[in-house]
């Protein structure tokens, strides 16, 4: 292909990666290392507000924003270094609880309780979704071809459901004296509260994630062992090969890059999780990194928000994804300077 | 608050209120078109669906307003005319310089308006007040008879209560509490440490959380869980609403603007049931341990003159008497014409006995915010007292230290 050709067609993906990737990332970047914020003086003045018959009128002192010439506030911005990324990490409480041996108490402060739900979160749905995805998709591939269609169709609705909406329609189900929660107390004879402590959360947690998961990998699985070699198959059974050993040494190396490519995107989704957080209301017990982004720039009633630490934590989250993906990544490049595909 | 969001065609419900009960139309016809942006609970309906009479006039209500609203005020032209404000959220546009002062305004059009509406700032009028709002105490009149208990005027004797309710079996929960970490709790803590006489800051914005009354504070607070759902820290108005309409808790502290539903029929399995009293007091001697709040409507300052005098007649008629007259017990109304019925006791009695007003300021934003995330550890035993107020006390600083409150 001529150069000029190469440039025309890969130009406008280019820079619409520069300026809706990596734009936002370098301003993301720059905020974390920043603090902006308004000029404030101190004001002592006269408030008054209702009472239920008499107007209540108090004397207050408090912090007002200044006002610039063109009457909105005056704003200015200071580099603090890695200030945001302290106050986030808050290494010394860490330090300490290591050093009086209470490793508990590092998961009381937020960074660190978001982090350990997210890894666990992560990395235990991860061979769920596999090993679910790929039993179904080689159990429906071996049922008869006239209910393959139906079948593949209801396995694949719940990943059509809205993340959100999967999320909440659980919550109901379990929430209060929802109808599972009634029927578990009458089978178990006992009273159950799902959402009082954290592990029954996130266990509802875990099955919702597979649930709403497996069936992107079962279809993808499915796709795979279409273009299985019918061949090899039938020379493994001639060879005397079981079920268990025709998938562990013919269908799994078949599917290989398929079930990295599953692995990759589903570590990218998982580290990311916050539907969960939000539809199972769970901010009490357990949160995750996202939802800590979030929550930093949700604005109080006052307006306060908390742009640097937002971006410092939006930082640290996408660093803990590319961690997670180097093992596959390294493995991918192997195979492909291998020339296996 | 909720993650429900309430969009209403304001213009849609108008045509069929107006079908189904008599109203009387607005008093002029609006030429300009106008927009508002406020909460959704059923006071603001009733607002909203009287200001569209006018024409031209399209209201939003949405339950998450305030996370829009500073920002499309802040906007030149505002997208928005007028914003329905709380005293917390005031304190927002207040900070940006997008809401206008109403005294010309008031001097030509709103001379009807009681004085305890004009909400006044430095000696300015900045909004107009149309109900307050307060948590105070509902309890079931027929439990508490059938067991010979008081209404409790404290906390303490609502334990005790608690305690005795919970021997009856009567109720699944002897006590409801919109407890949901975030906002909810936050609300809580606020209350009880006011209530024992906390003061929230010292010198130059620094939080003064760790001591005595907080504390106490977050011992009571505990001491009430455990006669809760274990589900509290999910639970919100909304929710313990529904255990009181469902018969499954004796008494909460509770908004005044919920207590309505109570003996609303179609929801309610305990018509009649339900009675208010003031917030009970934290210690002897002290004032109820809620707070005062209050909605309002407040005009954008990014709009021309002639539009912002549009808007606040249409505003006018929105809270005028018949509005109320016909809307009478969704709130507690500043408005003239309303007559405070048995669901305005509680906030009335509390008021009566002193509460004082929520401290809305651009700190106390803060205090609130962490209040509400760091109380979870407490209640659920992660921490100790001392710690989770100390952690309060450093989350705040660092939030002060990021938004500039502290140098």
């Amino acid at each position: 292909m001529k150069f000029k050709t190469f440039v025309a067609f890969v130009g406008p993906s280019i820079l619409m990666m520069l300026l809706f990737i990596a734009a936002p990332l370098v301003s993301v970047f720059i905020q974390s290392f920043h603090h902006t914020q308004p000029v404030y003086e101190t004001v002592t003045r006269e408030v008054c507000t209702p009472g239920f018959i008499k107007q209540i009128c108090q004397e207050e002192t408090s912090s007002q924003p200044v006002l610039g010439a063109d009457g909105k506030p005056l704003v200015e911005t200071h580099y603090v270094g890695l200030q945001s990324y302290r106050d986030l990490l808050d290494m010394d409480r860490v330090w300490q609880a290591i050093d009086v041996g209470r490793w508990s108490e590092i998961l009381t402060i937020d960074f660190w309780k978001a982090l350990r739900f997210t890894l666990t979160f992560t990395l235990l749905t991860l061979p769920l979704v596999l090993l679910v995805g790929l039993a179904l998709a080689v159990a429906i591939n071996n049922a008869l071809k006239s209910i393959r269609g139906p079948i593949i169709f209801i396995t694949l609705l719940p990943f059509i459901i809205t993340p959100v909406i999967g999320a909440l329609s659980i919550r109901w189900l379990f929430i209060g004296d929802g109808i599972m929660t009634a029927m578990l107390e009458q089978w178990l004879q006992q009273d159950i509260a799902m959402f009082a402590q954290a592990w029954t959360i996130e266990l509802l947690m875990y099955f919702y994630r597979v649930w709403h998961v497996a069936p992107f990998a079962f279809v993808i699985f499915y796709a795979g062992l279409q273009t299985l070699n019918q061949d090899t198959l039938e020379s493994a059974i001639v060879d005397g090969a079981s079920r268990w050993e025709r998938v562990r040494y013919v269908l799994v190396p078949h599917l290989m890059p398929l079930i990295i490519f599953v692995a990759l995107i589903h570590l990218m989704d998982c580290y990311r999780v916050f539907e969960e957080i939000v539809g199972f209301s769970s901010q009490a017990h357990v949160i995750s990194l996202q939802w800590l982004t979030y929550d930093f720039l949700t604005p109080d009633d006052a307006g306060n928000r908390s742009i640097a630490r937002a971006s410092a934590s939006a930082m640290l989250t996408m660093i803990g994804i590319v961690l997670l993906l180097i093992p596959l990544l390294r493995r991918t490049w192997r195979d492909h300077k291998r020339g296996g595909h | 608050m909720q993650m429900k969001k309430l969009f209403l065609a304001v213009a849609l419900s108008a045509g069929m209120m107006a079908s189904g009960s008599v109203m009387a139309a607005c008093a002029f016809k609006n030429e300009v078109p106008l927009k508002s942006l406020s909460a959704g609970f059923d006071a603001w309906k009733a607002v909203a669906a009287a200001m569209s009479e006018c024409g031209n006039f399209e209201g939003e209500l949405d339950q998450e307003y305030k996370t829009k609203q500073p920002e499309a005020m802040k906007a030149n032209p505002s997208l928005y005319h007028i914003g329905g404000v709380s005293n917390s959220t005031l304190v927002t546009l207040m900070g940006d310089n997008s809401v206008r002062p109403l005294d010309d305004l008031v001097a030509k059009y709103g001379q009807h308006l009681s004085p305890n509406q004009l909400i006044k700032i430095d000696g300015k009028i900045m909004a107009i007040a149309m109900m307050v709002n307060a948590q105070h105490l509902m309890y079931r009149s027929d439990i508490l008879g059938e067991l010979g208990i008081e209404p409790p005027t404290s906390y303490a004797a609502m334990l005790e209560a608690a305690a005795k309710i919970k021997a009856s079996g009567k109720v699944d929960y002897p006590i409801g509490g919109t407890f949901k970490t975030g906002w909810n709790l936050g609300e809580e803590f606020i209350n009880m440490y006011m209530g024992f006489g906390g003061e929230f800051f010292g010198e130059g914005n620094a939080a003064t959380l760790n001591n005595a009354a907080g504390v106490k504070a977050l011992e009571m607070l505990k001491a009430m869980t455990e006669y809760m759902d274990p589900e509290y820290l999910t639970s919100d108005s909304t929710y313990v609403q529904q255990q009181f309409q469902q018969g499954k808790i004796a008494m909460a502290n509770l908004w005044a603007s919920r207590a309505g539903a109570m003996d609303d029929e179609k929801e309610s399995k305990v018509v009649g049931k339900v009675k208010m009293a003031a917030a009970p007091v934290a210690m002897e001697g002290g004032k109820p341990a809620t707070t005062l709040w209050w909605d309002g409507v407040t005009i954008a300052a990014n709009i021309p003159d002639d539009q912002a005098e549009a808007a606040f007649k249409v505003a006018m008629e929105g809270l005028d008497e018949e509005m109320v007259k016909a809307n009478n017990d969704d709130a507690v109304w500043l408005i003239k014409g309303y007559t405070p019925g048995p669901a305005a006791k509680g906030a009335a009695d509390s008021a009566a006995a002193g509460a004082p007003s929520y401290p809305a300021s651009k700190a106390h934003g803060m205090i609130h915010t962490v209040a509400g995330s760091n109380l979870a550890d407490y209640l659920t035993g992660k921490k100790d007292a001392a710690t989770t107020l100390a952690d309060m006390e450093a989350d705040y600083t660092k939030a002060a230290k990021e938004a500039g409150l502290i140098k």
